[in-house]
Parts: structure tokens; C-alpha cells; sequence
């Protein structure tokens, strides 16, 4: 059951990222040239997706999933160096290529070479973030 | 494309129906770095659904791409710009613990302020970043 909502989660999403243009690199880069010649398909995009989940999250209240234990835990509302470091490093990777985690999954079987390069450096990257992590704790540590 | 808005709000909405999904049946958030990048680096529970999520996105997009509506991914052939792009998005997403997807889509619908402010962050540095490359080098 897990599994088949899942799966069905993946291809609605797969499917939206795909027929908004989202996997089309020229595009998300259009958006964010906001000096140049804007495209603001994007920001329909996000808000397209935002409305379904507004009313989902309202749904969860007081509920537990279809085919699951609980809910996540409201939101943290803690800022740290981490979440900003990590956002900004992320928005510079986004804005060189124009390809961020969903679409450049979604687009694979597609995006020639161009996209598995992309998908290897991604994929290396996220795999060294814990030794990462642990190398700057161990720092700030002994600071 | 005259009608880009209306099929980015198409797409949007079918976004946000998967996220429902996968939120209201499973009570997963629908954070594409964090589903890959449990995978990857071991942290993630939930294997066979999470492997499921990603059948169902590759699998989506290639069938409209088969069924002969394709869309060119216009991404750069420059070698050290996808790779060194690949690792910011790969390394940034994992340490701000979300991207588009999780913080955006799924944070912002939630009135999340760390969604807020991820979003905020990576819009302003891929803002900064398209236009010096552009007015720098003309990428």
C-alpha cells in the first residue's frame, strides 16, 4: 500500500515537473534572470503545487496517514548557519545549470549526458555531506 | 510557448496533488534531496517506497517523452559547470536539509519559517548567480 501510493506520488509529480516545463533548464534559469527576459512560468508552478498542499496540511490535523504511523512533527522553527549556508551554496549550484534535485531525477531518461553528469556530481555531493558535517563539527569542537 | 503559465500551473497542481499523496497516504514530506539523499547516504528508512517515489518520477516523464510530447532539458554541455554545479545543489541541499520541493513546495505550504527562509536564500544566490553569469560571460 505504502509502496503503491508512492509510486503514485512520484509519476503525479514526475508528470507536473515535466508538462510545467520544469525540466527544461532554459526555463528555470529564465526565472531566476530577473534583469533579463523574465519568465515567470515558475512561480506558477510553485503555486500551482502550494495549493493542493495548504489543504493537505490542514487534512493531517488531528488524523494519522492513510498507511503510515503519524505525521512529521510541526515545523522546527529554528534558524542556523547550516539551513543558510546550505540554501545559498544550493541557489548557486541552481542558477549555473538550471537543474535542481526533482527535475534532474525526472528528466533523466532524457537529459542526455549533460543531465547524468549533473546527476553524478549531485549524487557524490549529497553522499559527502555527513563526513562533512562531522569534519566541521569536530572543528568548531576544538575552537 | 504562448500558454507557459498555463501549463506551469497544470504541472504545479499535479506537483501538489503527488505531495498530498504521498503526505495524506504515507505521511512522508515529498523533499526530493531528502528522499535521494537518504538513499544515498544511508540516513533514509523506508526503502521500498522511497524507491517507488523514484520509479514513478523517471518513469512519468518518460513515458510523455516516448508518447512524443519532449522536452529538451537546454541544459549546458560545459563539463566542470555540471559537475561543479552538481556538487553545490548535491552538497547545499543536504546541509539546508531540503530544496525546491521540501522547503519550497512543502515547507511554504505549511507557513514553515525555515522553508521561508531556505526559499528566500536560494532564489536571492540563483538570482545573483544567473545574472553575473550573464553579464559576466554571457553564459
Amino acid at each position: 500500500m505504502r509502496a503503491v501510493l508512492s509510486l503514485s506520488s512520484g509519476a503525479l509529480c514526475g508528470a507536473g515537473l515535466h508538462v510545467s516545463g520544469m525540466t527544461d533548464t532554459s526555463r528555470v534559469r529564465g526565472f531566476l534572470d530577473i534583469a533579463g527576459q523574465w519568465d515567470p512560468t515558475l512561480a506558477f508552478v510553485m503555486g500551482g503545487a502550494i495549493l493542493p498542499m495548504v489543504l493537505a496540511w490542514r487534512l493531517t490535523r488531528g488524523r494519522v496517514p492513510l498507511a503510515g504511523r503519524a505525521f512529521p512533527a510541526p515545523p522546527v522553527q529554528t534558524l542556523n548557519r547550516p539551513l543558510v549556508f546550505g540554501s545559498i551554496l544550493f541557489g548557486i549550484g541552481w542558477g549555473l545549470v538550471g537543474l535542481c534535485p526533482g527535475p534532474a531525477i525526472a528528466s533523466i531518461t532524457y537529459g542526455g549526458w549533460p543531465g547524468v553528469v549533473f546527476m553524478v556530481a549531485m549524487l557524490a555531493g549529497m553522499w559527502a555531506v555527513p563526513p562533512l558535517r562531522r569534519l566541521l563539527d569536530s572543528r568548531t569542537e576544538h575552537a | 510557448m504562448e500558454m507557459a503559465w498555463l501549463f506551469g500551473l497544470l504541472g504545479g497542481l499535479l506537483i501538489g496533488t503527488g505531495g498530498a499523496i504521498l503526505l495524506l497516504g504515507t505521511g512522508r514530506i515529498m523533499g526530493a534531496s531528502g528522499i535521494v539523499g537518504g538513499l544515498v547516504d544511508g540516513s533514509g528508512s523506508d526503502r521500498g517506497p522511497t524507491l517507488a517515489f523514484l520509479a514513478g518520477l523517471i518513469a512519468a516523464p518518460a513515458l510523455f517523452s516516448f508518447g512524443g510530447w519532449n522536452v529538451s532539458t537546454n541544459a549546458t554541455p560545459q563539463l566542470w559547470l555540471l559537475i561543479l554545479a552538481g556538487l553545490c545543489v548535491g552538497i547545499g541541499t543536504r546541509f539546508a536539509n531540503g530544496c525546491t520541493s521540501g522547503h519550497g513546495v512543502c515547507g511554504l505550504s505549511r507557513f514553515s519559517l525555515r522553508g521561508l527562509v531556505a526559499t528566500l536564500f536560494y532564489i536571492g544566490a540563483g538570482v545573483v548567480t544567473v545574472s553575473s553569469l550573464r553579464i559576466g560571460v554571457g553564459l
